[in-house]
């Protein structure tokens, strides 16, 4: 497959490598510095809710027009949220967990020594880099960067007297990182279907693979859609067209000239790939827990077909529900009736997941590690973000809930609650294999507990603030006398974010000082049954010594009869 | 794939999304124009001793005044005891205030713009001044007196537009303006009925009649001059006049209603 | 409580929705929660115990995915019938009240078609922020935008609709009582979103007559 390079230069070795691993650190690395950095904006936000008006004195120096004498302006509160969702979506959670993941994991997990085009791999990362140097190039663009959310809803988005240059930056660099995103899909799907070991078969994959299989056709199928609009609003900004213009825009009192388009367009073609989006970036964590929750209960996953066919089941039906993002944007009623049907339809696979991971740990011997803990953790967020997916699913409560912090809520717990945690998971459970060493199992269980303890803090609250009416992306909620009384509330929650914040450090110190003088791992320090746990760690250039041949399912726990409480899919019986 | 090809595919790409980046960029700079000097003469001028002065009236009758709905905010409408009136033509008995009058030809040399600012000050969820004159490279101080948002929508069109929210009271933005234009409008949008007209010079003489109509351009060089009327509603005069130093002249002018 | 006052016809009938929601959502909540907890600590690794080899159970899975199949199918048509309520054009009620609301960067311009019920006449009435309703009579809300999206929403009364430049919609409302509510714009519109509030009175018939003349004098 790959003439490896006997003696590759450090450049070939870890920068302009094709070694699906390096990459995959590559990701890993990258995404967990953009997450940081979306962080820091929440903070800026969660400031300025948390003491509206106040001034943040060393904030001057850094932004002398958004925060002139420490105190932020409105547009540069836009500017905040905009960043913050754009970052963590499009440059942390969807690179960490199918960039850094799906690259790291795929060619293991299945046998093989990497990814079916190396050279195109390499490609998908050194584009996904230069795509968030663009959209972040508009911070110091004139007026800041882009700050009309991260759904830039046209004309707000498309007219260059409502949103500056810094939108034009984000606009091309989601183009950029779409097609990023489009060539590694290509890469997992070919891999996946073509470079399987000898007796793995489909129901023998491990579920993350599953997942990361979906997830790939999902990224193949939508990202072009978001592409187009992108490529569409970009010729709205540059050349004067109309795709989302209509006819009778006066803005400012001044009368623009353009004519025939429609700004609910944008909304369609954004949420067609938005929605999938989401579910691109849960899978890969449903398919991390799935994996790890039998390693640590030391059972076979319940119900493996079921869940298997719910993630391609929750790919496809993701795909008809796009528009409940719009029920109140005027679009016919007719539709939010067929979109609301689909939307109800998917929390059934959704459901059965759930269920089968408790199963799972139903009558397992459940060992208590840093990766069995996020696993939980995941679960039991992930179903409080699910749940309340359900009022926003109902027409008639979403027309209460659109647009407030209940939405804002349910977001950060399927995001953070569920792909974060899901996220940690898979750091915290592949860290061994990736470095050769093992990450502090105490520092770790730290992390977990404050990291659960603040995000809640923080979350929750704000399903209370959107019941009581509070919109989102509001620079200072006490303009309205109705919601003055959220006061202590955010102030509580802010205090909390800052915690999080904080607790983050734990996570950094314990991965980089572990990287160095961390227990050194062995092949298989958690005892699981997969094919990456057969294969030094970190695992040579080509993964594996000698073909793989796999001989059972991918979670044979405590089989009876057997001595040893695992077994591996590459053991004959 | 060898190297050539792997590495033509990225500068490509990397071309294409930079012809579009740099042609919004391109675009932008030029709609902004780039700051130029403000336009000097090569000798700074010596302070004149002529004066020129006058009133400006209406002939005909003024149109009825038109109310603003301060009730559109609770945090204006208690600022006013009485009902407050929109300012684009305000006559009294016959005299026009908020016009502007300014030297519009035959002044020679450069005039150094003032540090001293001009303020624009937002209170009363209304603009102060209506109608003010600025030297270009002068500083203009915005002020919110209000414990309101207003914010300052700037729709020059030879200078740079800007469009900048000052949420709480007491706080100040200072601006500058480069070129020398007529009437750059000033809006706020959470209170559309403020307006303000700002005009920019490369001299000092300019003046803003007051509630008598009244207006006085001091310090002129003797000389030959053009003097122009700007009124929002009712457009421009303009006369011209003569003057020695010392010499102080009385120039009027008489706008017609629509 | 949690939710505002209701203040408008249709806002008791979300609510009741929305508890019904919650109810069957923290149930759900509940015996996920305490499940994870409960078997984290029942089958917690112990010497001697080895987990059961357990691949699934058919039964089991079919009754865990048809349950909630029936239960999401029923929220689903409850649903249904509120929003052919709220949003069918055919099923509002029939009313000659309508108000034109236009939104724009930053503010509502509101504006009635006065006696002769025909906009665009000298009758109409215009005021900015303040939208004045009859309580007990349905009034017709057209929404439009001049400018960027902005989204029409009052807590108390439930509804929302968002202001789209190009594609004129409406909203019916009947208020229920008499009080004083905000209109917060429910749209990311720009630097001024956050404070593109406005003011809802409703009132008696006859008190809003009154304020229809007062507010043309002040035109």
């Amino acid at each position: 497959m790959s003439k490896a390079a006997h003696h590759p230069g450090f450049i070939r070795k870890y920068i302009f490598s094709t070694d699906h691993k390096v990459i995959g650190i590559q990701f890993l690395i990258s995404s967990l510095v953009f997450m940081v950095l979306g962080g820091l904006l929440a903070m800026l936000m969660r400031w300025q809710l948390g003491w509206p008006g106040s001034p943040l004195t060393f904030m001057e120096k850094i932004a002398p027009e958004g925060m002139s004498g420490g105190i932020m302006v409105p547009e540069y509160y836009n500017m905040l949220f905009t960043m913050h969702g754009s970052i963590m979506i499009f440059f942390g959670i969807i690179p960490l967990l199918v960039g850094a993941f799906g690259n790291y994991l795929i060619p293991l997990k299945i046998g093989a020594p990497d990814m079916a085009f190396p050279k195109l791999n390499m490609l998908s990362f050194w584009m996904f880099l230069p795509s968030a140097v663009i959209v972040l190039l508009g911070f110091w663009a004139e007026g800041g960067a882009a700050a009309t959310g991260w759904t830039a809803y046209p004309p707000l988005s498309a007219l260059t007297q409502t949103a500056g240059i810094g939108q034009t930056f984000w606009v091309a660099g989601v183009i950029l990182l779409g097609f990023s995103s489009i060539f590694g899909s290509v890469n997992y799907v070919a891999t996946i279907l073509n470079m399987r070991a000898q007796g793995m078969t489909f129901h023998r994959l491990p579920i993350s693979i599953w997942a990361l299989f979906t997830t790939a056709v999902l990224t193949l199928l939508a990202t072009p859609v978001l592409a187009s609009a992108m490529v569409l609003l970009l010729l709205d900004r540059t050349l004067g067209t109309s795709f989302f213009l209509p006819a009778g825009l006066v803005v400012s009192g001044e009368a623009l000239s353009h004519a025939g388009g429609q700004p609910i367009l944008w909304q369609h073609l954004f949420w067609f790939y938005s929605h999938p989006a989401v579910y691109i970036m849960i899978l890969p964590a449903m398919g991390f827990v799935s994996d790890i929750l039998p390693t640590f209960a030391r059972k076979p996953i319940f119900g493996y077909h079921a869940i298997a066919y719910a993630s391609v089941g929750i790919g496809a039906v993701g795909f008809m529900v796009w528009a409940h993002h719009m029920f109140q944007s005027g679009m016919n009623p007719a539709l939010g009736t067929t979109f609301m049907i689909s939307t109800m339809a998917v929390a059934v696979p959704t459901g059965v997941k759930v269920f089968s991971w408790m199963g799972t740990l139903w009558r397992g011997a459940i060992r208590i590690t840093t990766p069995m803990l996020h696993a939980l953790g995941f679960v039991a967020m992930f179903v409080i973000g699910g749940l309340t997916g359900i009022f926003l699913g109902s027409t008639p409560v979403d027309m209460y809930m659109h647009d407030t912090y209940f939405v804002v809520g349910h977001l950060h717990y399927v995001l953070f609650g569920g792909s974060l945690f899901g996220a940690f998971a898979g750091i915290t459970f592949w860290y061994p294999k990736m470095f050769g060493r093992q990450l502090n199992d105490r520092l770790g269980q730290l992390h977990f507990w404050l990291t659960f303890l603040f995000f809640n803090a923080v979350m929750f609250p704000m399903f209370v603030l959107g019941l009581g009416g509070m919109p989102r992306r509001i620079y200072d909620y006490t303009q309205y006398s109705g919601l003055v009384h959220f006061a202590g509330l955010n102030r509580m929650m802010s205090i909390a974010a800052f915690c999080l914040m904080g607790s983050q450090l734990i996570f950094v110190l314990n991965f980089f000082w572990s990287m160095f003088r961390g227990k050194k791992a062995g092949e298989n320090p958690w005892e699981s049954t997969t094919l990456e746990w057969g294969t030094p760690s970190p695992p040579p250039h080509g993964n594996f010594t000698s073909p793989q041949t796999v001989y059972c399912g991918p979670y044979e726990y405590s089989v009876p009869g057997m001595k040893r409480d695992w077994r591996m899919q590459t053991e004959k019986k | 794939m060898n190297k050539h090809l792997r590495w033509g595919w990225i500068v490509l790409s990397a071309a294409f999304f930079a012809s579009y980046w740099s042609l919004d960029t391109l675009s932008a700079l030029a709609a902004g124009k780039s700051p130029e000097a403000a336009v000097r003469g090569t000798v700074a001028q010596a302070a004149g001793t002529a004066t020129v002065s006058g009133k400006v009236t209406l002939a005909g009758s003024a149109p009825a005044p038109q109310k603003i709905q301060m009730a559109a905010d609770p945090v204006c409408l208690q600022q006013h005891k009485e009902p407050v009136f929109a300012q684009g033509l305000v006559v009294n008995g016959g005299a026009i205030q908020h016009a502007l009058v300014y030297v519009k030809e035959g002044l020679q040399g450069s005039f150094p713009a003032p540090v001293q600012p001009v303020v624009l000050n937002q209170t009363g969820c209304m603009y102060e001044p209506h109608v003010f004159g600025i030297q270009a490279g002068q500083p203009l101080e915005i002020r919110n007196s209000d414990a309101t948002l207003h914010n300052i929508n700037c729709q020059a069109k030879s200078n740079k537009k800007f469009n900048i929210a000052q949420p709480t009271k007491g706080m100040k933005s200072t601006k500058m303006f480069d070129q020398p234009e007529m009437a750059i409008p000033f809006k706020c949008n959470v209170h559309p009925w403020m307006a303000s007209y700002g005009s920019v010079f490369s001299h000092p003489f300019f003046a803003v009649t007051d509630a008598q109509g009244a207006y006085s351009l001091k310090g002129l060089p003797a000389g030959t001059y053009t003097i122009e009327v700007w009124q929002e509603k009712l457009g421009t005069q303009n006369q011209s006049v003569t003057v020695a130093d010392g010499e102080t002249k009385d120039l009027s002018f008489t706008l017609k209603g629509n | 409580m949690l939710l505002p006052e209701s203040a408008s016809s249709i806002a008791p009938k979300v609510d009741l929705l929305f508890w019904v929601i919650f109810w069957i959502t923290a149930f759900f909540f509940f015996i996920v929660q305490a499940g994870l907890i409960f078997f984290v600590l029942k089958y917690r690794a112990k010497k001697g115990r080895a987990a059961s080899y357990i691949h699934g159970n058919t039964l089991l899975e079919i009754v865990w995915t048809v349950i909630p199949a029936l239960i999401l199918l029923g929220l689903t048509i409850s649903s249904q019938r509120l929003w052919v309520e709220i949003r069918s054009p055919h099923r509002a009620p029939a009313t000659s009240l309508n108000v034109e609301i236009l939104a724009e960067q930053f503010a509502w311009n509101v504006r009635y078609a006065g006696p002769d019920g025909v906009f665009d006449t000298q009758d109409d009435v215009s005021a900015l922020n303040q939208l004045h309703l009859p309580v007990g009579i349905p009034v017709t809300l057209r929404i439009r935008s001049k400018d960027v999206i902005h989204s029409f929403f009052v807590p108390e009364f439930r509804i929302k609709q968002d202001a789209v430049p190009g594609l004129p919609t409406q909203v019916w409302v009947e208020a229920t009582r008499r009080g004083e509510y905000e209109i917060r714009c429910a749209e990311l519109c720009g630097l001024g979103h956050y404070r593109m509030k406005g003011f809802v009175t409703t009132q008696s018939m006859g008190d809003f007559q009154n304020w229809l003349v007062e507010a043309k004098a002040n035109e």
